[in-house]
């Protein structure tokens, strides 16, 4: 096993096991408690695979109701719980450990109401990022945030990591486009924050609940703002002599007062590697190449393109490549929205999610090769380039547990060069177990001891989903914080 | 005013929040003053104020992004965005013309209330455009949450948090913003004589078009005009003919709409950002209520008299209501109403009497206003920053 650790499970939790289990099947009937090791087992990780931990039970409510009543015994038996939606977590968010109960939303996925006069739906969270955009999508409108997992992450997941998308750019991120939550809390209590209304006086608890990992309390419906969609979108695609040559273009093209809905950025290796698993007619001389993609009518695209030609042609584009038919759009957006899956094909990879102002892309870039070139290792750079949120995917052997450490030590490194040159540690997938030790390097004490108050200000025994975001050894010092 | 505190950097605002705990004396903290009006009355000996924290610090129009600390004007942070081609795209709300205040709004008066115009409806808020903020909080710590990057889901989003925090939570030295480049013109479509519910409807049709209308707002009759109905379209000039074309079209069974060529747009949004409609009687209470559209028209037809003025901003999600002055600005026949639409009010201009005695923020459910009293004693356990502000204390 690797190198990040879980604090030891408590005996005494794990003792009164059966007692446990027998006290959830009281509340959530029938299949929704699940008990046998084999069932567990599909629970034991996320889509950080290297790390499992066994939960000592798994449970699927059904209601609110039933969510309330499992959180308010869970907190009267003082056991860890580990809020679920699909699992897809990249930082390990979903991550149970053994003395914990994973409360999982996935039994909840309705939907419950479409208001498309007021541009809003309401879900149950269980519900999958796509299902939402799927439900409204005959009716010309979409929900904007959209993660390359969609077809599997949950509304729930979205809200707890204030999950982005390539879209983000036009489009913000969940917390922008999430209006309301029912929300459950530790003791049980069932709270609406938010709602149909925008921005409700009072504190943003809202704002505040978007992106807490699930260390609050269990979110069970959602207001969604909705969309009407654009008339069309159409993706160019130009390749570059360089990566400097890339970031030089989509900071020319933002400096030049456009903003398209999406600037994607893959390098040489990347770019390989995706032509091979899509055959999208990636041009396979360039160093880098850019998708920028654009809405509006047909005139309206044609005359944006021209303007964003102009200015990539300026800064060094030697191919250009619009798609002219949906199926080419759609293989130009395939290679890209299949990156992970390809690379996924040909190595084991660890996918690091750093944000950077995009000015210090070329030098950022620079020290990636390096970090990694020194723990002779490859990577591969796919990067929501407009704001500067960076995917290097550092390839590994998962069976060699040397390499596994080289990577992670080298995907550490980039994060803190990442905050190093004023940027961040993540951009959309979250702190999870990957980065919790390194909080430390993007903020003091001070600032972590402060958002460990909030913490305790919804949990004050720290059970819900304890192990995640902040470092282990500040933990022992929260109740001297707070 | 001896006792006026004004830092001018942060370890002297960490001074005076420090000097306020030992001496369990609250400050009530301010930038400007321009919103003094906004919230209930603080009890507080001392003032603390912003103002001579002030400059922009950060100004990169090729990452969209732009700080300023909080005592910087925000007319003079938006001229210098503007020199750069960049706007705040949450339009900035204005208090001083409700107020008749000549004081001067600042960066950090803006986040603490979150004030945000009418092109809120298409493009956020203030708390969607911040991304990132310094703040001396209750313990008279400095904290940085967020960063000056656009996405950053690093640690808990306490950005978020201080938006709207009147000051109840940290006094904000600094704020970063993404920002959006200027759009090339703009124009306003208006249709006239629309009764309110049609001209909601009209709002939303609009709004849910594909053509990024950036402002939708309904203004009734009065006795000097007909009701108006105006939705502004901003974007390069080639791409204005071809929208306001087709949203003509799209909303024909609304009427012929007349056309506010750049100038009379710029006008008249500059006057509902100001909510100038309703201040003719500077006497009246003002309300600010957050309903969804498809219940705005009945919410205000419901409260017949009450209103003695109102109109529509944010496509109907905004209604902006002024009433004759009275011992609790109506809230008593108000608040039940719109809780029933779902909605929540803000009564926004009132004398000190009236904000001390009646909810100036729409009270929580208990669950939730625990919930919010534990984040702010997380922040703020001595209750030393503008004390009652926002709730009475308990
Ligand atoms: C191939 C792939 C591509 C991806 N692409 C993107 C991308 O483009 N952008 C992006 O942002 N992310 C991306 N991700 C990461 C991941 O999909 C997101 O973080 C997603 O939001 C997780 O949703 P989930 O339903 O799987 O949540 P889970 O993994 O089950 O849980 C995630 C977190 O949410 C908490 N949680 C779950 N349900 C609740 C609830 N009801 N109440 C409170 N907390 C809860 C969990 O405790 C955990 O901390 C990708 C992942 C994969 C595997």
């Amino acid at each position: 096993m690797s190198g990040i650790a879980m604090p030891e499970p408590d005996p005494r939790i794990l003792a009164r096991r059966d007692q446990i289990v027998a006290g959830l099947k009281e509340i959530v009937k029938g299949e929704g408690v699940i008990d046998s090791e084999d069932e567990r087992r599909a629970f034991e990780t996320d889509a950080l695979t290297a790390y499992r931990r066994m939960p000592l039970a798994v449970v699927l409510p059904s209601t609110t109701q039933e969510v309330a009543a499992v959180l308010k015994y869970l907190n009267r038996e003082g056991v860890p719980i580990i809020p679920r939606g699909a699992g897809t977590s990249l930082a390990g968010g979903a991550l149970p450990q053994e003395d914990a109960v994973v409360v999982g939303v996935s039994k909840m996925a309705r939907v419950l109401d479409v208001n498309l006069a007021d541009r809003t739906m309401r879900v149950e969270t269980g519900i999958t990022n796509l299902g939402v955009s799927g439900a409204i999508s005959h009716e010309g409108f979409f929900y904007a945030p959209d993660p390359s997992s969609q077809l599997a992450c949950t509304i729930a997941g979205n809200i707890a990591m204030n999950s982005g998308g390539a879209h983000c750019l036009k489009y913000g991120v969940t917390t922008n486009n999430l209006m309301g939550v029912v929300f459950v809390t530790m003791e049980g209590e069932i709270v609406e924050i938010g709602g149909d209304a925008m921005d409700a006086p009072g504190l943003d608890m809202l704002g505040l609940i978007c992106g807490s990992e699930g260390q609050f309390g269990i979110v069970t419906e959602a207001t969604l703002r909705i969309l009407p969609m654009a008339e069309g979108a159409r993706p160019i695609l130009f390749g570059f002599p360089s990566s400097e040559a890339a970031g030089a273009a989509t900071a020319a093209v933002i400096g030049a007062g456009i903003v398209p809905v999406a600037i994607e950025f893959m390098d040489k290796i990347a770019i390989d590697i995706c032509e091979d698993f899509a055959h999208a007619g990636y041009p396979m001389d360039a160093g880098a190449l850019l998708i920028v993609e654009v809405e509006g009518a047909p005139a309206e695209i044609d005359e944006q393109l021209a303007r964003i030609g102009e200015v990539a042609r300026a800064n060094g584009a030697t191919s250009a490549r619009q798609a002219t038919t949906a199926a080419e759009a759609a293989a130009i957006w395939k290679g890209r929205k299949s990156a992970f899956g390809a690379m996924g094909r040909i190595s084991d990879y660890i996918c690091m999610d750093g944000t950077i102002p995009t000015g210090r892309l070329p030098e950022i870039l620079a020290r990636i090769t390096e970090i990694c070139d020194a723990a002779e290792l490859k990577v591969a750079n796919i990067f929501h380039a407009g704001d500067g949120n960076l995917h290097p995917l550092v390839l590994y052997d998962m069976n060699d547990p040397v390499s596994l450490a080289k990577a992670e030590r080298a995907g550490e490194d980039i994060l803190i060069a990442c905050v190093e040159v004023g940027g961040c540690l993540t951009g959309e997938h979250g702190v999870g177990i990957e980065k919790r030790e390194l909080m430390t390097t993007q903020f003091t004490e001070g600032e972590l001891f402060q958002q460990m108050r909030v913490k305790s200000a919804f949990d004050p025994n720290w059970l819900m989903n304890p192990a995640k975001v902040f470092p282990l050894h500040m933990r022992g010092e929260t109740r001297k914080a707070a | 005013m001896s006792d006026l505190i004004a830092p001018t950097d942060e370890a002297g605002v960490e001074a005076a929040v420090h000097d306020a705990m030992s001496s369990k004396t609250p400050i009530a903290v301010r930038g400007g003053g321009s919103r003094a009006g906004l919230g209930r009355p603080t009890q507080a000996a001392r003032t603390l104020t912003t103002e001579r924290l002030s400059g922009v610090t950060l100004l990169e129009p090729a990452e969209l992004v732009a700080s300023a600390r909080a005592g910087t004007p925000v007319a003079a942070f938006e001229a210098e965005l503007a020199r750069a081609g960049q706007r705040l795209a949450f339009e900035p709300f204005d208090h001083r013309a409700l107020y008749g205040s000549t004081a001067e709004p600042t960066v950090g008066g803006m986040v603490a209330t979150n004030a945000s115009g009418p092109r809120r409806v298409i493009a956020g808020a203030a708390r969607d455009a911040l991304i990132g903020v310094r703040l001396v909080t209750g313990r008279g710590e400095t904290i940085r949450s967020g960063g000056r990057v656009m996405k950053n889901v690093t640690g808990y989003d306490l950005v978020k948090l201080a938006c709207g925090s009147h000051g109840t939570l940290g006094v904000i030295t600094e704020a970063t913003f993404k920002t959006l480049p200027i759009p090339e013109t703009e124009l306003s479509l208006v249709w006239e004589g629309l009764d309110e519910a049609r001209g909601v409807e009209a709002l939303c049709a609009a709004m849910g078009s594909p053509f990024e209308a950036s402002g939708a707002a309904h203004l009734p009759a009065n006795a000097d005009a007909p009701a108006r109905t105006v939705v502004r379209l901003e974007n390069f000039e080639s791409q204005l003919r071809y929208r306001s074309g087709e949203l003509e079209k799209l909303l024909k069974p609304f009427g012929a709409a007349a056309r506010l060529a750049v100038d009379a747009s710029r006008a008249l949004w500059s006057e509902i950002r100001e909510a100038a409609p309703l201040l003719g009687d500077g006497g009246r209470s003002v309300w600010r209520v957050s309903v969804a559209p498809s219940r705005a028209a009945a919410l205000a037809g419901g409260l017949g008299a009450l209103a003695a003025a109102h109109f529509y901003d944010w496509s109907g999600g905004l209604l902006w209501i002024a009433v004759e002055p009275s011992a609790d600005a109506g809230a008593a026949t108000l608040r039940p109403a719109v809780r029933e639409a779902r909605g929540h009010a803000t009564l926004v201009r009132a004398s000190d009497a009236v904000r001390a005695a009646v909810d100036v923020f729409e009270p929580e459910p208990p669950a939730l206003a625990r919930l919010s009293a534990a984040v702010t004693e997380a922040f703020d356990p001595a209750g030393v920053l503008n004390p009652g502000r926002m709730h009475v204390r308990h």
